[in-house]
């Protein structure tokens, strides 16, 4: 069948198979960080903003993100540059693979907590995993992205 | 992977109802987090994302949840905070990470009777209802015996405003796993429910009287009594043994926490 969905705010026009996920739609319009990895629902690669929250794109199915805002990371440009720089500075950009989830997780959260504690941080990151292992680095360049204005 | 000869987006619950009933291998769609681990061959999938069923509201007697209503909307609503200790919200907290449970259903979670829930077993230590389309309105306790799930789309869930004070708590391997074991114990008037989940099968639900528990060598003795009535079973989690030692821990101190 074919939908229409909105990415970063260009209307896209695709043809899906019936019960197909959002991550493997996203892949073939050209979104290549969209990212699958554990396929359980698991690890967060996946993550994509639906209407500014995070989701899992590998568990969503693509036909629910009609009419919905889907945000990949070439979407939140400004932000992620930002976040990109205090990581980079932490050295916790480590093998990369599982950045882009991880900011766009990161950047969500942002905006929905207000002054949160380290709890409430790792709280709303369990969600996506590293198998670089450390994430010492990851939350220190959190906290600092953060306290950005 | 699961897959789906026909997505189809109703138009209302009685449509869906229709063509459930139409073809065994017709189901309704949830969040399909879960659907997605496992190989079923689903001739109509039917999807009621369009019906407004997703909610959380109060009226004088009862708080009632929408079945489309994702567990990160229980987990961040207010009213589930507030009431019964925030037990409802508590119990969805640690699943796996912000974004699973921003997909995964409340209906699709109680309708299926899934063992491994969190969710079930904070619900079950509740005085809480369930209602079917067509079967109408039934205790969670009565739709979880029924050993299979039925042919009805589960319309919402009603949990009754009796003041309840009531504690969840969780065992697991490792954070955002699955638990290897849930408790549930609400108390009210002299009486706690103590309800037990990922056994590993479905949860159950016991009621112990406060007055069977005025020593404390009552209270491991009427413990153990509730806990040779269940069946505690093995998988790559734990074993039987230690979910039961657990499940003696957890509803011990859900107790006299609750004291």
């Amino acid at each position: 069948m074919e939908i229409k969905l909105k990415v970063n705010g260009i209307n896209k026009v695709v043809t899906i198979k019936d019960g197909e996920y959002l991550q493997p739609v996203l892949k073939r319009l050209g979104y290549l960080n969209v990212r699958k990895a554990c396929e359980t629902g698991s690890c967060g690669l996946c993550t994509v903003l639906l209407n500014g929250k995070p989701v899992l794109s590998c568990s969503t199915l693509a036909i629910r993100a009609v009419e919905k805002e889907i945000t990949t990371l070439e979407g939140e440009s400004i932000e992620v540059e930002k976040f990109a720089e205090v990581l980079t500075n932490e050295g916790a950009d480590q093998c990369g693979y599982c950045s882009p989830g991880f900011t766009l997780t990161v950047i969500a959260m942002k905006r929905e907590l207000e002054s949160p504690t380290i709890e409430e941080i790792k709280h709303y990151l369990t969600g996506n995993l590293c198998r670089c292992t450390g994430y010492m680095g990851q939350l220190r360049a959190v906290k600092k992205y953060m306290e950005v204005k | 992977m699961f897959t789906i000869k026909q997505h189809l987006i109703v138009g209302s619950i009685e449509e869906g109802y229709e063509i459930l009933i139409k073809n065994r291998n017709n189901m309704i769609l949830g969040g399909t987090a879960f659907l997605r681990l496992g190989n079923k061959n689903i001739n109509i999938g039917i999807d009621m994302s369009n019906l407004d069923l997703d909610y959380i509201k109060e009226d004088e007697n009862n708080i009632e949840i929408g079945p489309m209503t994702t567990f990160r909307s229980i987990e961040t609503n207010k009213l589930l905070n507030d009431k019964f200790n925030g037990i409802v919200a508590k119990s969805v907290k640690e699943i796996v990470g912000i974004q699973l449970r921003s997909i995964v259903t409340a209906g699709a979670t109680v309708a299926s009777k899934y063992g491994f829930s969190d969710f079930i077993t904070a619900l079950l230590s509740l005085d809480t209802y369930i209602e079917l389309y067509k079967g109408g309105i039934i205790s969670l306790e009565e739709y979880l015996a029924e050993e299979k799930v039925p042919k009805d789309i589960l319309v919402r869930i009603i949990i009754k405003k009796d003041g309840k004070k009531a504690i969840f708590k969780t065992m697991r391997n490792s954070k955002s796993d699955y638990a290897l074991l849930n408790c549930g114990v609400s108390r009210l008037n002299k009486e706690y429910r103590v309800a037990i989940g990922a056994r590993p099968g479905r949860a159950l639900v016991k009621i112990i009287k406060e007055k069977d528990l005025m020593e404390n060598n009552e209270m491991n003795k009427k413990i153990d009594e509730i806990l040779d009535e269940m069946k505690f079973g093995t998988n790559m989690r734990a074993s039987g043994e230690y979910r039961k030692m657990v499940a003696k821990v957890l509803i011990r101190r859900s107790i006299e926490e609750l004291k």
